[in-house]
Order: structure tokens, then sequence, then C-alpha cells
């Protein structure tokens, strides 16, 4: 379609002059957003622009301070998640709200005005209903549990819950930030397919080429402030990254040829480890590493990435295999002795605080956990803490106040750059570092990335797990697929495409049909 | 026949010794079941059991009685769900907070009543009756309903809470608010409004316990009266797995420890002779009991097993 036709057409959801303030960081500032039904809006912004505060106002969970919404030609105000519902506007987000013990039956009717007794029969046939009105296939047992499924397969929980109370405008946030390349070609199709009924679809993305793919306008925000909306047919990945970033940004990462230390850092051979349910987690892992070299690590969340990290740092136990560290058996050591051995661990859990900083603690303190380690007496040598902690803040630029400031107030990519500069700053032989980019706007993604190749070139090995399959394939010297706690294959990341890895990543090794059949409930199917 | 008897005799005990405890378990139930962890059950109890037995002496009406017990466990229990919902304080102090308030209050008011016995026509009244058919059921008839009425009142209670949570609507809004407030806020459920009500059911249900237990079974007065049955229902919320039928279980488990003290007082037969036991030790294996209960409960790996994955925490919505 072209501008006019939406020129033409009535706003669906139309907000205006939308102010919000969190004490003294101002969200959103006099923003505005349009959306026509039969449309896939996409909002486009970094970190911290706003995107999530304005839907989040849209669907009831905040109040706006300032500003209207209109929703189908109705001036509203809703005060509760409740009210948007009843408007008609349902949310999935980013964090899925579903319950893991319950069915996928019970989340989907959860909150609605069912009858008081639960028959089950009439609740089946009219999800049923509801899925075919929207031509889905529910492709889903309806008693299986939450946590049984798949995360594709979660989110089309979520879709169809919205669907079912009713939602002719459905928002998305980064749907696709944890979903393989076939479960995001997946979920395109379904949203299209509601545009097709209708629907105002709005969906939340950093990624440029996914807005490029699917979305019919894009509306940037920055900083809290409404940049543009433009028709997604008339622009292109570079204009819409200044318009986001407000200045222009080199995409690309260099990759160096890799200069291979003459003996391996680290071999892991056969490890395995039992999980928190007592079902094996890790069922075997081989791979080595050199140094000067990243190895990347890529697969669905919770494919044993965790378990990975944690054995090798020394905080979780094994139950078989050995991971030699520069010729020497290092299972079964303490934390300390295998940090004092030169190898250093950041890891990025989603809630982006919980493994390796302490929030309540300021910027010294937090850099002085892990050095003063190698100090001795009794007393700390807190100006020493101080300069490290300068040193960091100057270095990775990591913008704060001072170095006295406590960490949980800085924000989430600051966070990041003082967990990976203090690991890096270790001088470490071997730097596992999981999720460096989680959360992060694009410029923050890029210094993390030039880090990584720095400490490359100095002749680190680096384990990088990730969940940006451009970004590993881009950045890696070696591919590592794990699926399920098993290493499926180590690729030359020249050498494949997206949709191989994602293959791997479900589990499917080798393309030949037979292979893809023995694992066929794992598919996901629409 | 004579061993059939001595049976029913012992089952009959169980229940009754039982059924203060299965009170307090649902009550406990329910709060956690909307995600409020609540370990005042043992001060509600005691609110529960002082007012309706003070109003016993000195008005002598049963059913006055019964309300003012009902009605103290409900200020109580207002307290606890006004500070820990509204104002979002600890649960956990807030909840030991009311244990020592409800103690505390018990024991002011049990002052002039310490030793003395209730007046005939509460007994008469709440004591044991055989209803009419229902008493004439094999084994279950003796056992449940040719006691008190509490005692069937309390297992039809568990069933009833039963069918609430796994057949109707509400109750299963219940549950997603207490496994996850965000994804019941998010789907139109009002998260305030449910842990208020499961809240004060839950107290209401200990302050019933509490009735049952000065009123029909003790009918004496003394101080700190539960012995810690408010504690033992706390244990038995994790025995039961929030499964209210289970708690019937679990609840009967502690009647029967317990009747197996009483009946061994005089000493266990034992070839012939009779192994004499310190009563202490008796009036411990209930407690004993729990511990080990517990110890077995935490081997468990199931993920329905696991408690409401939001126990203990306070919801703000517009938390980031």
């Amino acid at each position: 379609m072209t501008a006019d036709s939406y020129a033409d057409k009535q706003a669906y959801v139309r907000m205006e002059g939308i102010c919000k303030a969190f004490g003294v960081v101002q969200a959103n500032r006099n923003v505005g957003l349009e959306v026509c039904q039969g449309e896939i809006h996409a909002i486009l912004g970094e970190n911290g622009s706003g995107k999530s505060t304005l839907m989040n106002m849209l669907t009831g969970i905040y109040t706006p301070d300032a500003g209207r919404i209109w929703v189908g030609g109705q001036n509203v105000q809703f005060a509760s998640p409740k009210d948007a519902i009843d408007h008609g506007v349902g949310m999935v987000h980013q964090h899925f709200k579903l319950v893991d013990v319950l069915t996928v039956k019970e989340n989907i009717i959860a909150g609605s005005s069912a009858n008081f007794i639960l028959k089950n029969k009439n609740i089946s046939r009219e999800i049923r209903e509801t899925c075919s009105r929207f031509g889905l296939d529910v492709g889903l047992n309806l008693d299986k549990k939450i946590y049984q499924l798949s995360v594709g397969e979660k989110q089309r929980v979520e879709i169809i819950k919205m669907l079912f109370r009713g939602a002719k405008v459905l928002i998305l946030d980064e749907p696709t930030a944890v979903l393989t390349p076939q479960e995001t070609a997946e979920l395109f199709t379904i949203l299209k397919r509601m545009r097709q009924q209708n629907c105002a679809i709005i969906i939340i993305t950093h990624k440029l080429h996914e807005v490029m793919e699917i979305s019919d306008r894009v509306t940037i925000l920055r900083r809290g402030e409404y940049i543009a909306t433009v028709d997604t047919a008339a622009t292109n990945a570079q204009a819409l990254t200044e318009m986001m970033v407000g200045r222009a940004i080199d995409m690309d990462i260099r990759r160096q040829p890799a200069q291979l230390s003459a003996e391996p850092v680290m071999e892991v051979k056969g490890l395995r480890a039992l999980g928190q349910h007592g079902v094996e987690s890790l069922k075997g892992v081989d791979f080595t590493i050199y140094g000067g070299e990243i190895l990347g690590v890529a697969g669905i969340a919770g494919s044993g990435q965790k378990e990975i990290c944690e054995i090798i740092a020394g905080l979780a136990k094994a139950s078989s295999g050995s991971v030699v560290f520069q010729g020497e058996e290092i299972l079964g050591l303490s934390p300390i002795d295998i940090l004092r051995k030169g190898i250093s661990m950041s890891f990025v859990p989603e809630d982006r605080l919980g493994m390796g900083l302490v929030a309540g603690m300021d910027i010294i303190s937090n850099v002085m956990l892990r050095s003063f380690q190698k100090k001795k007496g009794l007393f700390l040598d807190r100006a020493f803490g101080k300069k490290k902690a300068e040193d960091i803040v100057k270095r990775f630029e990591v913008s704060t106040p001072s170095v006295r400031h406590v960490l949980k107030k800085l924000s989430g990519g600051n966070i990041q750059k003082v967990l990976l500069g203090r690991e890096v700053d270790l001088e470490p032989a071997l730097l596992i570092t999981a999720y460096p980019v989680r959360g992060l706007d694009i410029g923050a993604s890029y210094h993390v990335y030039h880090v990584l190749n720095q400490q490359k070139e100095a002749g680190v090995a680096v384990l990088f797990i990730g969940e940006d399959l451009d970004v590993l394939l881009q950045i890696c010297d070696r591919l590592m697929v794990i699926h399920d706690g098993q290493v499926m294959d180590i690729l030359d990341p020249a050498k494949v495409t997206k949709e191989d890895v994602g293959l791997l990543m479900l589990g499917h090794k080798g393309e030949s049909p037979a292979a893809a059949d023995s694992k066929q409930e794992e598919v996901p199917s629409v | 026949m004579e061993a059939y008897t001595s049976i029913l005799l012992f089952l009959q005990v169980i229940a009754m010794l039982g059924t203060h405890v299965l009170f307090a378990t649902l009550g406990g139930i329910l709060c956690e079941k909307a995600g409020n962890l609540n370990l005042g059950l043992e001060g509600l109890m005691l609110l529960g059991a002082s007012f309706s037995f003070y109003v016993a002496l000195n008005f002598g009406n049963p059913w006055l009685a019964l309300a003012a017990g009902c009605l103290a466990s409900l200020a109580g229990s207002l307290i606890y769900a006004f500070l820990t919902i509204s104002l979002r304080t600890n649960q956990v102090v807030t909840g030991l907070a009311l244990t020592i308030f409800g103690t505390g209050v018990s024991s002011m008011l049990g002052k002039t009543m310490a030793g003395v016995s209730l007046p005939a026509q509460i007994t008469a009244t709440f004591g044991a009756r055989s209803l009419p058919l229902l008493s004439k059921i094999p084994l279950l008839g003796p056992v449940l309903f040719q006691q008190s009425p509490f005692v069937p009142a309390a297992v039809a209670t568990a069933i009833l809470i039963y069918l609430f949570y796994t057949r109707t609507n509400i109750g299963l809004n219940t549950r997603i608010i207490g496994e996850n407030p965000g994804a019941a806020d998010a789907s139109g459920i009002n998260v305030t409004r449910y842990k208020y009500f499961n809240v004060l059911a839950g107290g209401l249900l200990c302050g019933v316990g509490g009735v049952y237990l000065s009123c029909v079974y003790a009918g004496i007065w003394q101080n700190e009266l539960t012995a810690g049955a408010g504690w033992i229902a706390v244990a038995m919320v994790i025995f039961s797995i929030w499964n209210p039928l289970r708690a019937i279980a679990g609840a009967y488990l502690f009647g029967a420890v317990r009747g197996i003290g009483f009946k061994f007082q005089g000493g266990i037969p034992f070839l012939g002779m009779k192994l004499m036991v310190n009563a202490q030790i008796l009036d411990m294996l209930p407690y004993i009991t729990t511990i080990l209960v517990l110890l077995f409960i935490n081997l468990r790996k199931k993920k329905e097993y696991n408690p409401p994955a939001s126990l203990g925490n306070s919801y703000f919505r517009e938390d980031r």
C-alpha cells in the first residue's frame, strides 16, 4: 500500500501527545501513533527509546501523565489491562505472561468471562472456533502443560489467548528475540493471516531486516520522542537506522582471520550434567577452543548454555567428562581457583542482573569483588579498587556520574559494560561471555563486539554464547550449535546460512527427510 | 467385631484430633494459592479460639460464640491483608507479627477464663450428634457423622475448595495469581481483590479451627491452647502440595500420631510387659512427624509439586 491509502483510512488506534515520566526520567515526551486495521505497524527504537512504555499505556499497564488515546473511534482511558482487553487491545509480552504448571487451555481462558463452572468440552470447541476464524491451526494439544512447550509454541498460545479474548489490536513486544529463523517465519505467516482478517498489528522490534520484511509502516522513536512514521516500501535499513540512532552507524563487524595458538586453551570432553529436575541437561559435550579465536555457541534458550558456563567456571557440578584447561584438569576445582588460573566468565541472565554483580553496591565494590582475590592481607585496598574502576569506566565508556554510583541506578547497557569490563580487566586466557548484548542498543552492542574482537586479537580464547544468529555468523571464527544438551555440529560461519543453523538448533541433523521425520513432534506446526 | 469397633473408635479419635489442623491447613492453602505466605495461622487460630470462648462463657450463646471467633480472625487477617497486599510489606515478617499479636491478645483475654468450663448449652449445640441418614453409612458414618458437626464440615470444606480450584472460573483465576500475578493482571484479573478475598477467607477458616478447638474439643480454656497447631498447619500446607484433598490426609495423619500418643500414655504392651514411655516424648510425636514429613517432601522433584511460583512476593503493576 502507499502512503496515500493510509492517509485516507481512518486510524483504528490513535495516540496523541502522550507523555509519561518515571521520576526524573521522561520515558515518553509528546509521542503520537496511528495504526489502521489490516496493517502491520512496526515501532522501531533503541533501548530506552520508550517503545515499551508507549505500548504499556495502550494496554492499560501504565497510565499516561498527559495525552489522549482513541481505539475504534472512541476516546478511551484505560485504568487496567482489563479495560484494554475489553476494548479489544491485547499484548504479547516479551517475557510471556503464561503459567508454566497450567495447561494451554487454562492459560487461554484465564480471566475471560467464562461460565462460573468450567466446561472442558465447550472451552476446547470455542478455542478451536477462534483459531479457525483466523485461519490458524492450533497444532497444539490443549491439555499440555505450558512448560512442555517450545518457545515458539508458547508464543502461539499467547496469540491465541488474545484472539480468544476478542483482540482486534495485537501488540507484540520483541516477538522474534528468542525464536529460531524457522519459528520466526511461521510467526510472520500468522501475522500476515491476521492482517487479512483486518486486525491492527503493532510489532516492537529493533531488528531492521524484520521491519523491512513484515511491516507496512514504521514509526520511529528516539529517547522518548516521536521521530517519524514512514511507509516501509519507501525506506531502507540504512535510513531507518539513522533515524533510530540519530547518526550514521557503521554496522560492519570486522572479522580478522584468527591467529590460533599452537596448543588448545581448553578441551572439553564428554561433559555430562544433571539439571534441576533430575533430567540430564548436558548429554556428552565435546569441543576444543584455541587462543585467538571466537568460538560461538548457538542454541535455543535452555539447551545447555548455562550449564556449560557454570561447569567451566566451577559453579556447578558435572556428572562425568573432563575439562582440561592449559593442560590441566579443572573439573572439581573451586570457582576461586579456576578464576586464578585465568578463566573469566560474564553471564548476562534474562533479568540482566542476576549473576556476577551486586546491584546495591557501587562500581568500585563490584570491580573489587573479583580483583581483591588476588590481593593479600585483611584490609581492602579501596584506593586500588577506585583506580581500577575508573580505568574500566574510561576504557569501556560507561556513562555514570561517578565510580561511587550504586550499580542498579545505571542503565542496563552500562551495567553490562561494567560486568564485561571487569572480566576483561582480569586479563584472562579464556573469556566466556553469555548474552553480552542482551537488551543493549545498537551503539552499545557494537562496542561490545569491538571489545570481543580486541580480546581475540590479543590472543584470548573467547567463548561467545549468543542469541542473534546474524551477529554470531558475522563475528565468530567457528560456530558450535547445541540442541538439548548435545553439540549438533561445529560450523564454519562463512559457509553456512542462518537457516542451516536454525535447523540444527531445532535438532535436525542433516537435511534428509528421514531425520526430520523422526523428530516430527518438535517441528512447530501452524 | 471387637477389633472393628476399636478401629472405628480410633478413626473417630483421629478425625476429632485432626479437625482444627484441617481447618487451619485449608486456610493456609487459600492464602498461598493466591500467592500470600501466611505465617500468622497460629495467631489467627488463637484469636478465633479465645474470642469465641470468651463470648461463650459470658453470653452462653453458641452461635454468638462462633460469630465472635470468626470476626476476630477476620479482623486479624484484615490487618495482614492490608499490610501485605495494599502496603506490600514483607509477608514473612508480617505473618510472624500476626502470630505474636494473636498469641498476645488471646493470653490477655484468657486471664480470667483459665480453667473455667463452658456452659452446657454450648456443648449441647456443638457436641457430638448423629446426623440423620449420613450416620448410617458404614465406616464413614460413625467416623465423620456421629461427631461434632465441625468434623464433617471441615472435610466438606476441603472438598468444596478442591472443586473451587479445579472446576471454576474464579478458582482458575486465583491459581494464576499465585503463579504469576503479572500474567493474571495482563489477562484482566483483579489481583488485589482476589488476594484480599483469599486471605480473608483463609483467615476465617483458621478462626473456625480455633472455635472448634476451644469450644468443642477442649471445652476448657488454657493459655496457648493451640499448642503450635497453626505451625503444624503451615507444614501441612506444604505436605499437601497445596491440594485441599491431600490436606485431609495431612491433618488426619497429625490426628493419628496424636491419638497414638494418647493411647500409649499408659505404656506400650510389649511381649506381655508394659513399656512405659515418657509422656513428653509422646507429646513430641506429632511435631517430630511433621519434621520428618517435610524432609521427605523435599525429595520430590516434579514441577507440579512446586509451591505457587509467586508465593511470598508482593505485586505492583508498575514495577520496572
